[in-house]
């Protein structure tokens, strides 16, 4: 009984938590995205011409976003029967812009135009292994351009 | 000590090649943080103390990459990748590898 309460304590707190901070997270990630809306990122390999005269340095912007009770919980269940784990994807998505935004936030601290050749790396943070997937890191990285004066 | 994930860098042309170099790193979190940790998996949200770590493992990493570039004689690193792998429960690496060249303007 009493593994019962707390079974269901932690589902409530992760659930209540959870929503509250993934949809402050949203927010911020929307805000932040319409401001950085001027700074191309694109995964393309190679820039254009007319950024043949730009410096060029690696940008980089991580984060490490973790699941909650509930999350964990209902992942578990829509393992029984398959199909899209949406509160896994929520958190994956979260993660991806987050690296983004803060890969563009860097480079445009460095006064860059835009970011070429974007690439992605997850990584998942072992840290309760067995039990659900724990923690994520997902790393964006890519090569800003910073316009020359003077050239 | 120029470092790009591109093949190319605007504006310059690589004269010599001088092979792969490579960083890399080890690091695990402390006791004190995993707990942390834990109670963030029943919440959610970030997790700051590991986000911190690992772009400092990064940071190092990117460091090691560069320190081999330099006794070789390169002026640039172009085309790197970034690899993490976490090897036991609550330690990872960092991997970081490029091409080391010298460039020169064209």
């Amino acid at each position: 009984m009493s593994q019962l309460i707390v079974f269901l304590t932690l589902l409530a707190l992760g659930y209540g938590f959870g929503r509250l901070a993934e949809s402050r997270h949203y927010r911020s990630i929307i805000a932040r995205e319409d401001a950085l809306r001027s700074l191309l990122v694109l995964p393309d390999r190679m820039p254009p011409i007319q950024f043949q005269h730009h410096g060029s340095t690696l940008v980089t912007g991580s984060v490490v976003i973790s699941v909650d009770y509930f999350k964990t919980v209902a992942a578990g269940l829509r393992g029984l029967v398959g199909g899209r784990v949406s509160a896994y994807e929520s958190l994956l998505d979260r993660a991806r812009r987050e690296a983004i935004l803060r890969m563009q936030e860097q480079a445009q601290s460095l006064g860059a135009e835009a970011v070429f050749n974007l690439k992605f790396e997850t990584s998942r943070i072992s840290q309760n292994a067995g039990q659900g997937l724990g923690s994520v890191e997902v790393l964006a990285y890519g090569t800003a351009l910073i316009p020359v004066h003077g050239r | 000590m120029l470092i790009s994930n591109m093949e190319v860098v605007p504006g310059k042309k690589i004269a010599t090649h001088l092979g792969l170099v490579q960083g890399s790193t080890v690091r695990a979190k402390h006791a004190g943080r995993d707990i942390m940790a834990g109670l963030k998996n029943i919440f959610g949200g970030e997790l700051k103390g590991y986000t911190e770590l690992l772009s400092e493992s990064r940071d190092e990493a990117l460091q090691r990459m560069s320190e081999q570039a330099r006794t070789l004689g390169a002026n640039a690193v172009v085309n790197v990748r970034f690899s993490t792998s976490s090897i036991a429960a609550g330690a990872s690496e960092i991997f970081v590898y490029g091409t080391a060249v010298i460039l020169e303007d064209r």
